[in-house]
């Protein structure tokens, strides 16, 4: 069946036939039409932020807690350019999201005209594939096949820009089976290599499973095969800050995150393996510290969607290009198949000595003194939310580690965090974006001062959309791991690594009309999260923290697993040599 | 031998091989990119190689399907074995891609370059360039009293070849296609 309409409803109907309730946007002169249309349905939620950062951060949000794609839609020139961060910071975590642009009119394009920026020449190199329609006969297609391509393979952002032109002319709709796309990865693995890998694990004195956020991005099927592959196995398992929930925080095999802020046991099984399968993870530079020193003694097996991830880094002895839940039910018939031995011997072996690596107790510390350490309140707000129904974002820095190391995530999509690209100011849209998901869940942004004043704007967003996110704000009045690292690298020259003025978070709460909640005694600070917890509506918690801790431990740059701080008494002389270059 | 001791580098029984080869030297291949021949494909493979810090030798691009919408491009480039791969799937991933051949690796083929050079002189270096010319069998496009264009084509080689010669004699200016190349035999996988 094919109809008749304008651009802009077809981009209204195209939206509603691919299946999406909600889009985060902000108006603009480029994309009045589409605007128009929305005001005149009811089957799509606009849900109207601040800043089109907000927007696309939102939408990150809705999709990784969800799995499904996450829509955003602004205006063209600073409307598509202050997408640009929220594209960059999808297009590294690979988070399905599609961008609709508004754009001039397709005889204007080139003129410099008002508000015209190069929108798809900006976002080539921040999408996964991006799209100028100039044509309304081929809108509804390329919004059908942006969906596509999205969601395909390895998960991206894509970007359609649309010329107000092509949003007032009429053209045909076509449906979404139309689709004539020949962009098809690869998702089936090879069964060779799998027997090759199951032949591996049978052997395997000192293995680990080294997963991320490939086994979420791949749905909960994907965590539900691992967590039987683990089990059958009893392997021990580590994450990177992508995968966090991927295998439950409370099973007997979870060694906690990895990385440069991982736990002392994860990085040392990583180190000390002879087998690491390597699961939807991308041997980030946070992960391998310094390379040619990365666990050396290993076999290396890899699944994952992406060819390029497969010997970009850390060359791999058995390379699996596929979709990870595909690959581990393959693996775990071949590995049932062959008798699902194990070298039991040598695994309780190297239980023994990862439970001594554990009594090391590397994220132990003690709430002594009138000052609440953020360890401590990360800890509490934890045990007091554990039970709900929680969803957390963050923000970026020693907060985001804090959280991640002492938090325990039992679910896949229950953990929203801005991992390769680092950005300040995700938090509070993505829980935004997590919440209109999830009306009646508890979500939490769980962030530091000086990030979270970076997307402060959308406590508006909150108010207007009742949105009762809770923003957990651990104040130090410091940009603390810049803080950190000043200490560690520069000769504890705090250079710019304070935040003056601050504004008062509990006013700054009432002026929005949230509540806000300011605590500064560990003695208050049970009841204090509770209240957060208790009251309908969103929260501004202003916990004022030690404003000196550092996040241990740490793999400093430049350095091997084995080669971490445990706590400031190791800190010794700063990094020198060529770490000192790396970030 | 445990299953733990597979050799570094081999591939027992894949059908496709991502191993590494585990060289370190700097190695020259030839890549053809079939393409679909939409605005801005060119910009997204360039930009790539510029992005992530890869080389390109030489370029060249046209549309060879009108009516399939496909485009070739031909693209010498220089790296590791490791950035080889990693160049391909790279390329393999642009959604409008729609496949990546290493002519280099994947059994032999021909290149060609076509080059324009213009070079004055009088007496006999015009002499002498026009008999280079001839030996280079090069063909004599455009003539003044004091000038030729040549045309040539051959492999790249053979144009620096030809260009060295032509320096002293008055080389004045150059215009290079960059390299196309096909693989030999009767096989199209392209």
């Amino acid at each position: 069946m094919t109809k008749m309409m304008t651009g802009a409803k077809m981009v209204v109907q195209a939206l509603i036939d691919q299946g999406v309730e909600v889009v985060f946007g902000y108006p603009g002169g480029a994309v009045l039409p589409i605007y128009d249309e929305i005001f005149q349905q009811n089957h799509i939620q606009h849900v109207l932020v601040r800043h089109e950062q907000g927007a696309v951060h939102a939408a990150e949000g809705y999709a990784r807690s969800t799995g499904k794609p996450g829509v955003a839609l602004v205006t063209s020139g600073p409307g598509a350019t202050n997408a640009v961060t929220g594209l960059t910071d999808a297009l590294m975590d690979s988070i399905p999201i599609i961008v609709l642009t508004g754009q001039v009119p397709t005889f204007m394009i080139g003129t410099d005209g008002f508000q015209e920026a190069d929108t798809v020449g900006i976002t080539r190199p921040c999408t996964k594939h991006n799209w100028l329609v100039k044509d309304t006969d081929r809108l509804a297609n390329t919004i059908h096949e942006a969906f596509h391509v999205a969601m395909s393979g390895r998960p991206g952002p894509v970007l359609i820009d649309i010329p107000k032109d092509v949003q007032f002319a009429k053209g045909t709709y076509s449906e979404k089976a139309k689709r004539t796309s020949h962009y098809a990865p690869q998702v089936k693995g090879d069964i060779n290599m799998i027997t090759e890998l199951a032949e591996a694990m049978a052997t395997a004195k000192r293995p680990v499973f080294y997963t991320g956020g490939g086994v979420i991005n791949s749905g909960p099927a994907a965590s539900q095969l691992l967590r039987e592959l683990v089990e059958a196995t009893g392997f021990p398992i580590t994450s990177t800050l992508m995968g966090l929930g991927c295998y439950p925080a409370s099973g007997p095999a979870w060694l906690g995150m990895v990385g440069m802020h991982g736990l002392y046991q994860a990085n040392m099984a990583m180190h000390g393996c002879d087998l690491m399968i390597n699961i939807g993870a991308r041997f980030d530079d946070r992960i391998t510290g310094r390379i040619d020193a990365f666990s050396p003694k290993s076999q290396k097996a890899h699944i994952d969607i992406d060819a390029s991830s497969i010997n970009k880094v850390i060359r791999v002895d058995m390379p699996i290009l596929g979709d990870v839940a595909n690959v581990l039910e393959d693996l775990l018939k071949v590995w049932k198949a062959q008798g699902g031995k194990t070298d039991k011997e040598a695994l309780a072996k190297w239980w023994k000595q990862i439970e001594a690596w554990k009594a090391t107790d590397c994220l132990g510390f003690t709430q002594d003194g009138p000052i609440i350490r953020p360890q401590h309140a990360i800890s509490r707000l934890e045990a007091l939310t554990k039970d709900h129904d929680r969803y957390i974002t963050t923000e970026v820095g020693q907060h985001q580690m804090w959280a991640a190391q002492y938090m325990g995530f039992e679910a896949p999509n229950r953990w929203m965090t801005s991992g390769g690209l680092g950005t300040m100011g995700y938090g509070t849209p993505a829980s935004i974006g997590v919440q209109m998901a999830h009306r009646d869940a508890l979500v939490i942004n769980v962030a530091g001062e000086a990030s979270w004043l970076m997307n402060m704007q959308e406590m508006g967003t909150a108010m207007q959309y009742r949105l009762p996110v809770k923003q957990f704000i651990l104040n130090n009045e410091r940009l603390g791991m810049v803080r950190q690292w000043q200490q560690l690298l520069h000769g504890e020259r705090y250079s710019q690594s304070w935040s003056e003025a601050l504004p008062d978070l509990v006013k700054l709460a009432e002026a929005f009309g949230a509540k806000g909640i300011r605590c500064d005694n560990p003695d208050d600070l049970d009841e204090a999260i509770r209240e957060m917890i208790a009251y309908d509506g969103p929260v501004i918690f202003d916990c004022l923290v030690e404003k000196h801790e550092n996040c241990f431990p740490m793999i400093p740059s430049g350095n091997a697993h084995n080669e971490m701080l445990l706590a400031n008494a190791q800190v010794q002389g700063g990094i020198t040599g060529t770490g000192a270059v790396l970030v | 031998m445990s299953a733990l001791n597979i050799k570094k580098g081999a591939s027992s029984h894949s059908a496709y091989d991502l191993r590494s080869t585990f060289g370190d030297t700097i190695e020259k291949h030839t890549l053809a990119v079939i393409v679909e021949n939409e605005p801005g494909v060119l910009a997204r493979v360039i930009g790539l190689f510029a992005g992530r810090g890869y080389n390109i030798e030489s370029l060249t691009v046209a549309e060879i399907d009108h009516t399939g919408h496909r485009s070739r491009i031909t693209i010498v480039t220089t790296g590791t074995p490791q950035v080889i791969v990693q160049i391909k799937a790279q390329l393999g991933r642009i959604v409008p891609v729609h496949e990546v051949h290493d002519l280099t690796v994947e059994g032999p083929s021909v290149e060609r370059e076509l080059a324009l050079f213009k070079v004055g002189g009088q007496g006999d270096a015009r002499v002498e360039a026009l008999r280079l010319a001839d030996i280079f069998r090069a063909n004599v496009v455009d003539s003044t009293l004091e000038s030729f264009v040549f045309e040539i084509t051959g492999t790249p080689e053979k144009i620096d070849a030809f260009a060295e010669l032509m320096r002293p004699l008055g080389l004045q200016e150059v215009a290079r296609t960059g390299v196309a190349a096909l693989a030999r035999g009767g096989d199209s996988h392209v």
